[in-house]
């Protein structure tokens, strides 16, 4: 690691619908109401964010830039970054015709062709977006860069030699702790960190941080949906279920609908 | 019936408030969710500002607003956590902490807070109000020794004009600052002030010289200093978040450098303090009648009655455009007053006080169409309109009444 200048970190961040709305299907089925509806950096990315700006305090980083592929909205995204404390930010613009059909794989391959010219040291992103949960795009970033994965990290600190990341990741069993060497993608899980408030003299600082826009024709990256969408519904409306006065009663019923022999 | 309170209900988390602060495109009702957009034609600056003050009320404001008003929580902590957003000191300059900002960011500010607490953002802005003061008038000394402890709110300040025989008529008032060395003599009592006994630094208009408004000066008196004391904390229908009290001076020794401004222009700088003082509290009856309408447009597809959601009745439908129009006049014309402020505008005074006389006026009226919207479970002490309604009542009455505000453009 780079010990005296701390690592480099380039942190992604999605714009997407506030995790408070309640979700509308369009009438049409091709997908949800976006229109009027509001939107906020995904919770994730907040995390990300935030433990980026925390490595920076603690001098294991020396820069923090921010990342996000999405509509011209998403500045308002990078903003709420760059007021938490990134340094700079970079806005990859996505033409509203393909935004509907964006997917993971379209996102990683924009960021791997931002890190061969950033070359980070530590890419952060969410372990999922809240709109999609594909918890894709961290997994299909370090294949693309050929770099190791962490994912679903609720502790990141250096290892014990300093020469490689330590790793705790939320899985299934329990808690796995992993050494990773850098340049490593990290993907953030929701006890990594609790996210600050921005402060009204960082939004009015933030203002003068660097924000550069690209588009994906300039990085080369193809953005032909791979996918289709044929329809988006509202969940089954639950059904009523039934009480049942004894345990011979419950056997009886799950016997009938053919659950048990 | 259990489901709908479950889901209106105050004691759930933030999450029921940030639902239907959040919630802005809906149904067959207003459409157009521009109409109701708290952030109406503001730059994408000036929204991110009101994003960060929502967002903190959402999660350390709202969820609390109905234990605060039923235990008489004065919430200090959450002041801190305001303050280190930088919300203690919002247009005060930054050379000693202030946020450096305009009247316009603190009406947005302001606006925010109450939708998840109006007697908090009130005192909020009262807070402000005070640092203001010092910070527009004091000497260098005064700004250096106060700034530092009131932009943090590490030391909280009330304002104190009023007494029991002169409210609107405020120049008249009686308690005296004799003269004695180096100090003041303070003797007499004030009335209703907001925060007493809770703070740290009291700004006292008070008579240093003949009757009228120029034999009026403005004194700083800290908290335990001999001789001021405080009177019983005040029973009251709204601001329940907040003591009220009277302020008794009984041959209270003041140094004289704690005096603000020359002698006999502190009714001047009280004046103008409560100029942005109107547009901050008109602020905080927008935030309690944007809560309320908004609650009531989330009950109206929930409740049905006839078969029909409420939605779906062309008179309640009707109910809803007058009070978005009263709500979003008001808004207009608040944000104009502070920008009005903000610019210098001698006229800035008028405006000021038709904006609090038309936002305090018509908001407490949409919270009141809002509670009767609720039906009988807006009259329940477990639905929040009900809290806006009493907090925004007492906004037609302080910082100048709508009677006076009638009188001021007048003039």
């Amino acid at each position: 690691m780079a010990a005296s200048k701390g690592l480099k970190i380039l942190v992604g961040c999605k714009r997407v619908i506030d995790y408070a709305v309640k979700v509308r299907v369009k009438p049409d089925r091709s997908g949800v109401v976006t229109e009027g509806v509001k939107h906020s950096m995904n919770p994730f990315d907040e995390i990300a964010v935030e433990e980026a700006v925390r490595m920076k305090e603690k001098k294991l980083a020396g820069e923090a830039v921010a990342i996000s592929v999405g509509p011209p909205q998403s500045q308002e995204t990078l903003r709420t970054a760059l007021a938490m404390g990134i340094d700079r930010a970079i806005h990859v613009e996505i033409p509203l015709a393909q935004l509907e059909k964006l997917q993971p794989i379209h996102v990683s391959k924009l960021l791997a062709k931002v890190c061969e010219s950033e070359k980070p040291d530590l890419v952060i992103l969410g372990k999922q977006a809240i709109d999609d949960d594909c918890n894709q795009t961290g997994q299909m970033l370090a294949a693309l860069l050929d770099w190791p994965q962490a994912t679903f990290a609720s502790k990141i600190e250096p290892s014990q030699d300093s020469k490689q990341l330590r790793v705790t990741r939320e899985v299934d069993g329990g808690l796995e702790t992993i050494d990773v060497s850098v340049p490593a993608v990290v993907t953030s899980d929701l006890r990594l960190n609790e996210p600050r408030y921005a402060t009204l003299p960082n939004i009015m600082k933030a203002k003068k941080k660097p924000l550069a826009k690209m588009s994906p024709d300039q990085l080369g990256v193809d953005l032909q949906p791979r996918q289709e969408v044929i329809s988006v519904e509202d969940p089954p409306v639950r059904k009523a279920g039934a009480k049942v006065e004894s345990v011979e009663d419950l056997v009886g019923k799950l016997r009938e609908k053919g659950l048990v022999k | 019936m259990q489901a709908l309170r479950r889901v209106f209900a105050l004691n759930q988390n933030a999450s029921w408030t940030r639902t239907v602060l959040a919630t802005q495109q809906k149904s067959c009702l207003l459409s157009s969710s521009s109409i109701l957009d708290i952030g109406i034609g503001l730059s994408a600056e000036k929204r991110q500002i009101q994003e960060l003050a929502l967002t903190f009320t959402q999660n350390e404001v709202a969820p609390h607003m109905q234990k605060w008003d039923a235990e008489h929580i004065f919430p200090v902590e959450m002041f801190t956590k305001t303050a280190a957003l930088g919300f203690g000191a919002i247009y005060c300059k930054e050379e000693h902490g202030g946020s450096g900002l305009s009247r316009l960011d603190a009406s947005l500010i302001f606006e925010a807070i109450a939708t998840g607490c109006v007697t908090s953002s009130a005192y909020l802005s009262i807070h402000n109000m005070c640092a203001w003061m010092i910070d527009s008038t004091g000497t260098e000394e005064q700004r250096a020794k106060w700034l530092p402890q009131l932009a943090p709110m590490s030391r909280l300040a009330s304002y104190c004009l009023t007494e029991p025989g002169s409210g609107s008529d405020a120049a008249a008032l009686k308690t005296t600052a004799k003269s004695d060395g180096n100090y003041y003599v303070l003797n007499g009592s004030k009335a209703f002030i907001s925060g007493a006994g809770a703070t740290d630094l009291y700004l006292v208009m008070c008579r240093t010289g003949a009757d009228g408004p120029k034999g009026i000066s403005c004194v700083m008196v800290e908290k335990d200093t001999p001789g001021l004391s405080f009177g019983k904390i005040e029973r009251k229908l709204g601001w329940n978040a907040q003591p009220t009290r009277e302020v008794v001076f009984e041959n209270c020794r003041v140094p004289k450098s704690n005096r603000l401004g020359p002698e006999g222009s502190g009714f001047g700088l009280a004046m103008r303090g409560l100029n942005g003082g109107r547009v901050n509290i008109a602020s905080c009856s927008l935030g309690a009648a944007h809560a309320s309408l908004l609650a009531a447009r989330e009950y109206m597809t929930v409740r049905k009655q006839f078969g029909k959601q409420l939605a779906e009745f062309q008179a309640l439908q009707f109910q809803l455009a007058e009070m978005a129009a009263q709500l979003v006049s008001s808004r207009l014309l608040v944000r104009q007053a502070a920008q009005s402020l903000d610019s210098g505008d001698p006229g800035a005074p008028a405006v000021c006080a038709l904006a609090k006389l038309h936002a305090t006026e018509q908001c407490f009226d949409v919270c009141n169409r809002a509670l009767q919207l609720f039906g009988g479970y807006g009259y329940l002490l477990d639905f929040p309109v009900q809290q806006y309604l009493r907090d925004s009542r007492v906004n037609c009455i302080l910082e100048g009444t709508n009677q006076v505000m009638r009188m001021l453009p007048c003039s």
